[in-house]
């Protein structure tokens, strides 16, 4: 657009920038500080990191929040990426629509205790399994949303184009529609892993009685009800070092994952 | 498509229903569900008590919003004024905080208010103020929470819209004397209401209904509905009156997506008729 910006909409925009990473930056930093605790820097010492790496519950939480994340995440790809074709391939429907994004608006508490009624209606034990199923819901919304905006700006008739030479719809899918579609079906699952990494709620309140099935953000809130530690400072630092780099890759395999 | 829906559809829309059913029967004595029909958990909810929670938790999540809306529109409309190569990499800033970690993105906070934390360090260390602020666990600390964590939203969404708006439109106006601010006024935020208005909707519904933000950032002092719903199934194990509070939650969302989608669909139509 026009070149020339007013300063007031500079210094907003420099403002707003170090609102968003402000935070963060400091959260950082003090991972990586001596004593540990805000307002004074003692030096640097990664002593909170070894702390970390050494506290068992904190890397069953890792391994519990890993197979979670990972099962949710390949079970939504598959499942989204189908649904996403399928309602892409057909007529538009605003009830369909509505019910694919509803795991995306829908208050997290009001579908995590709907689910807790739900599972303890059928008697089930829950666990790790639980929150898998559970997270698959709203990791199918988002697959099906990134992978429909892939969709919509492919050109339909090649896959007709495909059909009239004598490819079996099977052989369009796997030779036609899924190259093309693939970077967003990519970038939905990393999208969905990081979700799953990062949500609580709903693990909370479907991973049942002890400890056996705690997550990493299940591990994180315990920790921060118990008060401002340099541990959370480093955990929460690789945390969001992981989220990001998923983020960014997400958005290298499909540039327009987020600006579309 | 089946897999899918049907997955959807048992794991969502069943249970939802479940919890809707439960709000008409009364409690078991030792919480879970005694099928005995009754409306008493309405009229429970229309209790002065749990009233007030509800318009805190509405006056909060509006707090928010508004001031969502005055941070993102103008850094929208800045992005839309940068340089062309430039925008994306500046939606990605916006939104990399976005997908991380939510408890993680509210303790930062903590860390930020704290009585020791950067902000009061930095007041008194420039002799501002003698005594530490209580920047904390008050619903100051819950409405920043709820800023930080929902805002890029709004930036895209309100982004989004601008990006789309006819730049001869304003030229027009341009050309046709109207100062910047008319131009503002007149052309470009009328087309960018249905952005605002998905961006709002956004921040409110999430925030009216979380328990995060209130329970770290308020202390676990000031209740919101979120919290209220979250005693109801672990603590209180009253799980029908848990049941009609989130039906309230659900009900407004739904009311606001729809004026937001009446806004969007006025909008459209308005833009094909000209």
């Amino acid at each position: 657009m026009s070149p020339r910006m007013p300063a007031a909409l500079k210094l907003h925009m420099v403002l707003f920038y170090a609102f968003l990473y402000v935070p963060i930056l400091v959260l950082m930093a003090l991972s990586f500080n001596r004593a540990g605790l805000p307002t004074v820097w003692t030096g640097f010492s990664l002593e909170w990191y070894g702390k970390l790496f050494s506290a068992d519950p904190i890397i069953r939480a890792a391994r519990n929040t890993l197979v979670v994340a990972l099962a949710s995440t390949a079970l939504a790809t598959v499942i989204g990426t189908a649904l996403a074709v399928g309602v892409e391939t057909r007529r538009q429907s605003a009830a369909l629509d509505a019910l694919l994004f509803a795991p995306m608006i829908i208050p997290d508490i009001v579908l995590a205790i709907a689910l807790l009624s739900f599972y303890t209606a059928l008697n089930m034990t829950l666990g790790l399994h639980s929150i898998i199923l559970s997270h698959v819901v709203f990791n199918i919304a988002f697959v099906v949303a990134v992978v429909r905006t892939r969709m919509r700006h492919f050109d339909h008739s090649i896959l007709e184009a495909s059909a009239d030479l004598g490819a079996s719809e099977f052989t369009t899918f796997r030779r036609v529609l899924l190259p093309a579609i693939a970077p967003g079906v990519i970038a939905g699952a990393l999208l969905s892993f990081t979700l799953s990494v990062d949500e609580f709620i709903i693990a909370y309140f479907t991973a049942g009685a002890g400890q056996g099935s705690t997550t990493l953000p299940m591990q994180i809130y315990a920790m921060i009800r118990f008060g401002v530690t340099p541990e959370i400072n480093a955990m929460a630092t690789i945390v969001m070092g992981v989220s990001f780099a998923l983020v960014l890759i997400a958005q290298r395999a499909d540039k327009g994952v987020f600006t579309r | 498509m089946g897999p899918g829906l049907g997955w959807l559809a048992l794991l969502m829309v069943v249970p939802c229903g479940l919890i809707f059913t439960y709000a008409f029967f009364e409690r078991g004595l030792y919480g879970g569900i005694d099928y005995i029909w009754t409306f008493e958990n309405f009229t429970r909810a229309a209790d002065p008590l749990y009233l007030g929670i509800f318009l805190r938790s509405a006056r909060i999540a509006l707090t928010a919003t508004a001031i969502a809306i005055l941070i993102a529109y103008p850094a929208a409309y800045a992005i839309t004024r940068a340089p062309k190569h430039w925008q994306t990499a500046l939606l990605i800033l916006v939104i990399l905080p976005f997908w991380s970690n939510y408890l993680i993105r509210t303790y930062a906070w903590i860390v930020m208010l704290n009585r020791e934390g950067l902000i009061n360090g930095a007041l008194e260390g420039a002799g501002v103020i003698d005594e530490p602020l209580p920047l904390l666990y008050n619903s100051f600390a819950v409405v920043v929470g709820l800023v930080y964590n929902y805002t890029p939203f709004v930036v895209l969404a309100i982004y989004s819209s601008l990006s789309r708006i006819n730049r001869e439109t304003i030229e027009a106006s341009e050309d046709l004397g109207a100062s910047t601010f008319t131009t503002f006024r007149r052309v470009i935020l009328p087309q960018t209401v249905s952005g605002v208005a998905a961006g709002g909707v956004f921040v409110f519904v999430l925030s009216i209904g979380n328990f995060i933000t209130p329970d770290l950032l308020g202390g676990g002092r000031l209740q919101m509905v979120g919290n209220l719903i979250y005693d109801q199934f672990l603590s209180a194990r009253d799980w029908p009156f848990g049941a009609v509070l989130s039906m309230f939650l659900i009900a407004i969302m739904m009311v606001l997506l729809f004026t937001q989608a009446v806004l969007a669909g006025r909008a459209s139509g308005e833009r094909t008729n000209s």
